[in-house]
């Protein structure tokens, strides 16, 4: 659904109209499933936080100012919920990692850089690999430290700005922006390195 | 693959790249990539690579949905925005 079909839902909704009712549920349910689910990881974890989120959402529908903020208004009932949920910080602030270690292949000599690239001109004419991608993009959102993963789910995969992310996750711009830089690098790196044992190399210059 | 002797203004445009492709750097900083960029083959290959990236992650499809809404599920939920409207109009 687009952005804009989303937001005249929400206007509907809180014009009273009942008929949005059922297509704003089914459309948050599933986005609200997958954040939870990744960052709970258990299905019945997530399908709890999809439930109680959408209770929290309906009773106070009434305070939901902006409807074209309804995402971030969503999305940050849904991380209180996780929190609940996982009785523990998952957004406690840990240690970044250094943008050295996401530096591709180091070098030696005199301390400087050598870097290596696949050949990313598969992307984005061949479907199969962009589909085999979306299995390696699973894996890397999974594998990456907590604090990352919140970040990129909520900023390049739901498309939320950079202020509505640091309003979600209380952060400011600045540690959204370090945090999404550092998500992106690491998926870009698990790419990279499918993409390079799923190709022959050509040695350029 | 290109290989590449790695300098200070590698690094530098390193850490801003995401910046720089979220169109979110001042003007100056954002020319000043552009000209790096355009000199040195193997940072725009890797600012393309970041870039496309960027445009694997907006088109990701979450695996799994949650199960089919349980009609008591869905009563809650309609209670609870009635009960939200009835608020308002009193």
């Amino acid at each position: 659904m687009e952005r804009a079909a989303e937001i005249e839902l929400a206007r509907q909704l809180l014009e009273g109209k009942p008929e949005a009712f059922d297509r704003f549920v089914d459309h948050f349910r599933a986005k609200i499933f997958n954040y939870s689910q990744i960052m709970c990881g258990h299905r019945e974890d997530a399908e709890e936080v999809v439930q109680e989120t959408l209770f929290k959402v309906f009773e106070n529908f009434g305070q939901l100012r902006e409807p074209e903020h309804v995402r971030a208004w969503v999305f940050r009932i849904a991380k209180n919920a996780c929190l609940i949920k996982r009785r523990k910080s998952i957004y406690a602030p840990q240690q970044e990692l250094s943008l050295d270690e996401l530096m591709p292949a180091r070098g030696n000599s005199r301390d400087r850089m050598r870097i290596e690239i696949a050949d990313w001109s598969g992307i984005p004419e061949d479907e199969v690999l962009r589909s085999e991608l979306q299995r390696v993009l699973d894996e890397a959102i999974a594998e990456m430290p907590e604090i990352y993963r919140s970040v990129m789910l909520l900023r390049d995969v739901e498309e939320l700005s950079t202020e509505e992310v640091a309003q979600i996750l209380d952060l400011n711009t600045d540690a959204v922006k370090t945090r999404l830089h550092r998500a992106r690098l690491l998926a870009r790196k698990k790419f990279d390195s499918y993409l390079r044992a799923s190709s022959q190399p050509v040695e350029k210059n | 693959m290109s290989t590449h002797q790695h300098d200070e203004n590698c690094k530098k445009m390193f850490a801003l790249l995401s910046e720089y492709l979220d169109m979110e750097l001042p003007v100056d900083l954002c020319e000043e990539m552009d000209a790096h960029i355009a000199g040195c083959e193997p940072c725009a290959a890797f600012t393309e690579s970041l870039r496309k990236t960027i445009e694997l992650c907006h088109e990701y499809q979450p695996k799994e949905l949650p199960g089919p809404l349980a009609r008591d599920a869905r009563r809650k939920l309609l209670e609870a925005y009635e009960k939200m409207l009835a608020g308002r109009r009193s």
